[in-house]
């Protein structure tokens, strides 16, 4: 058949099938269900805030809790740090340990390996779907808290944990830099997420696993008498990003977060990589 | 058949294809020849090892041993380059049931990397057309009634041209009305120089559209070749209805024809039928009306019969309705 020599003739580099993850992933109800409830977070804090009469105290409750009614430019990062410890580990784990196994349960995946996206390039595809997802759901928390808080409090220069004092401008900035930070801390979680999802074809179980092994991390992480253990777990650096709340910006943390999430993603692609490319297709 | 089948090697070749869940073997050691431009039945009752041949067909499971070649290539190397060249159907469809049927058929379609993305819309369109889906290609997938599911999982077999179709039981939940589409489209995908492959446990259903078949049974391949050639492994009978069934079965006795049975169940105890097998060198079939008329038995009917493909099917699988392990 001519028309199909002419198909064979150069494969196409395949950036269409991320695209399309990408559309599938965010055309999804529940995609934006869990953005919306991130969103939701720091929203609810700004009008408990705005609505209670009282000043929250210092040193009560979450961080720059108490620093919000002076500046709103605070909600986004208070917004952050409600987050970070579980609503965020769970949609990333919502989204990661359905990567593989939600294609398998919907029998989606036997028909993507025939066509075929190739079973590296699908892995690759998917965790590069869900790392934008840690980007998507960071910044949700962020944006929606910089909104919020520009909408019900005043706004104006921002005092640095260092005692400096920054413009609104440079302060979006850092707020910027630290949906960064913690879309990055977010992205070993993916990789365990991505791994465990090769090994189930029910969805609900890889998701499961994966939000529980984010909660069992940070338990570990505050435990004293596993001091030596702490470096190494994936949570360690989650709430570290103080340091780019001080003049000059301390990039250690950032340094030290990004290297531990690289060797998590390492370790837990080269396993995910291990376990599918052999992996016999029977759902 | 067309110029594809000069170019020698067959669409589909298996050499002791096995696969083995546990200790229990799906498939034993199946050689599976399916030559190019064929429409070739693949026939077996539930649980008899169809769609996990299929499977291994297509790269989704390794083989415990034995090797697969598709359109003339390894699997267990080449399947990025074979694959394009082969639309499948396994084990029912599968969409995402949150996307419309044409958003579905685009996302499979992005993961071929061999598919133009230029005619990708128009391409999928034809395909939805195809099948009979143009009106609902916009509908979510979800609100698609099995039948619907079932022929947009054809229309995803069908995006690209392609050499070699592999279609798990394709009319699954079809109306007779679709039963019978999908019966043309097969016949006309053949006649474009398409080798079909199609799975069924129901022998009827394909009988009518294939040039092969083979017979799996409990993991086995039981039988291969052209229809005809099935056909005819089956033993002929003689049969006939007579009031005088004893004496006829003396003749038949006589004659070398046993064993004779004798079948008086049709209601009337007026006549019987007797039935043997015939065999096919010894006998000449006009002698035998002569024998018996001349030993005085009355015929009231005379046939001889091949055993349909359908009798050869449960012959080969056995009747029973418990799945075989
Ligand atoms: N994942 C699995 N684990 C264990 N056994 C399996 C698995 N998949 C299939 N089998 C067994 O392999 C045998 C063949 O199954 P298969 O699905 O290939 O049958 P089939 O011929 O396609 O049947 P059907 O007509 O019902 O579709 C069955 O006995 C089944 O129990
Ligand atoms: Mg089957």
């Amino acid at each position: 058949m001519p028309s199909s020599q002419l198909l064979r003739s150069r494969p196409a580099v395949g950036w269409a099938l991320l695209a399309s993850e990408l559309s599938v992933l965010f055309r999804r109800r529940r995609t934006w269900a869990m953005l919306l409830a991130l969103a939701a977070v720091p929203i609810l804090i700004a009008l408990a805030v705005r609505l209670s009469s009282a000043t929250p105290p210092p040193g009560r409750g979450p961080a720059f809790l108490d620093q919000i009614t002076q500046n709103g430019l605070f909600v986004g990062a208070v917004g952050l740090i409600v987050c970070v410890p579980l609503f965020l580990p769970l949609t990333v784990g919502v989204v990661a340990g359905d990567t593989i196994a939600g294609e398998a349960s919907a029998g989606t995946l036997r028909y993507l390996l025939v066509a075929p996206a190739g079973r590296v390039r699908l892995l690759l595809v998917k965790f590069a779907a869900a790392v934008v997802f840690c980007v998507a759901a960071t910044l949700a928390v962020a944006v929606a808290g910089a909104a919020i808080g520009i909408a019900l409090f005043p706004v104006g220069p921002v005092t640095l944990l260092s005692g400096d004092t920054i413009s609104v401008g440079e302060s979006l900035l850092r707020s910027l830099l630290v949906a960064a930070y913690i879309s990055v801390s977010l992205i070993g979680l993916s990789a365990i997420g991505l791994f465990i999802s090769t090994l189930t074809d029910v969805p609900v179980g890889a998701m499961a696993s994966t939000i529980v092994l984010a909660v069992v991390s940070q338990v570990l992480d505050s435990l004293p008498q596993l001091d030596w253990l702490h470096p190494w777990l994936f949570s360690h650096y989650w709430l570290g990003f103080g340091d780019l709340l001080r003049q000059p910006i301390s990039w250690d943390s950032f340094g030290n977060n990004a290297i531990l999430q690289a060797a998590y993603v390492l370790v837990f692609a080269a396993l995910a990589y291990g376990r599918f490319s052999s992996k016999d297709i029977l759902s | 058949m067309t110029g594809d089948a000069a170019s020698g090697e067959p669409a589909i070749e298996t050499h002791g294809l096995t696969k083995r869940f546990g200790s229990y073997a799906a498939v034993n050691g199946i050689d599976l020849t399916v030559p190019r431009g064929a429409v070739f039945g693949f026939l077996g009752p539930n649980g008899s090892g169809k769609t996990t041949t299929i499977r291994m067909l297509l790269g989704l499971a390794v083989p415990t041993s034995g090797t697969v070649r598709l359109l003339g290539h390894d699997m267990s190397g080449d399947l990025r380059d074979v694959l394009p060249r082969v639309g499948a159907l396994v084990e029912g469809p599968g969409f995402y049931p949150y996307l419309s049927g044409a958003a579905n058929l685009n996302r499979l379609d992005t993961a071929d990397r061999y598919a133009p993305s230029a005619t990708r819309r128009a391409r999928v369109d034809s395909a939805l057309e195809r099948v009979g889906l143009g009106h609902a290609a916009r509908k979510k997938v979800h609100a698609y009634s099995l039948g619907m599911k079932q022929r947009l999982g054809i229309a995803n077999a069908l995006l690209t041209p392609r050499e070699l179709l592999v279609l798990d039981e394709p009319t699954n939940g079809l109306d007779p009305q679709g039963t019978r589409e999908v019966r043309s489209l097969v016949r006309s995908l053949a006649a474009e120089g398409t080798t079909v492959f199609v799975s069924s446990h129901l022998l009827a259903e394909i009988e009518q559209i294939c040039t092969h078949a083979a017979v799996m049974s409990v993991g086995n391949l039981v039988a291969q070749g052209t229809l005809d050639e099935l056909r005819r492994v089956g033993q002929p009978q003689v049969r006939v209805l007579t009031p005088d069934p004893d004496a006829a079965a003396r003749v038949f006795e006589r004659l070398g024809l046993s064993p004779a049975s004798v079948d008086d169940s049709d209601g009337t105890a007026a006549a019987a039928t007797v039935t043997a097998p015939l065999n096919d060198e010894l006998t000449d079939p006009d002698s035998i009306v002569a024998a018996l008329v001349s030993d005085g038995v009355r015929v009231r009917g005379f046939s001889i019969e091949r055993a349909s493909l359908e009798d050869r099917f449960v012959a080969l699988t056995g009747e029973g309705f418990d799945i075989a392990q």
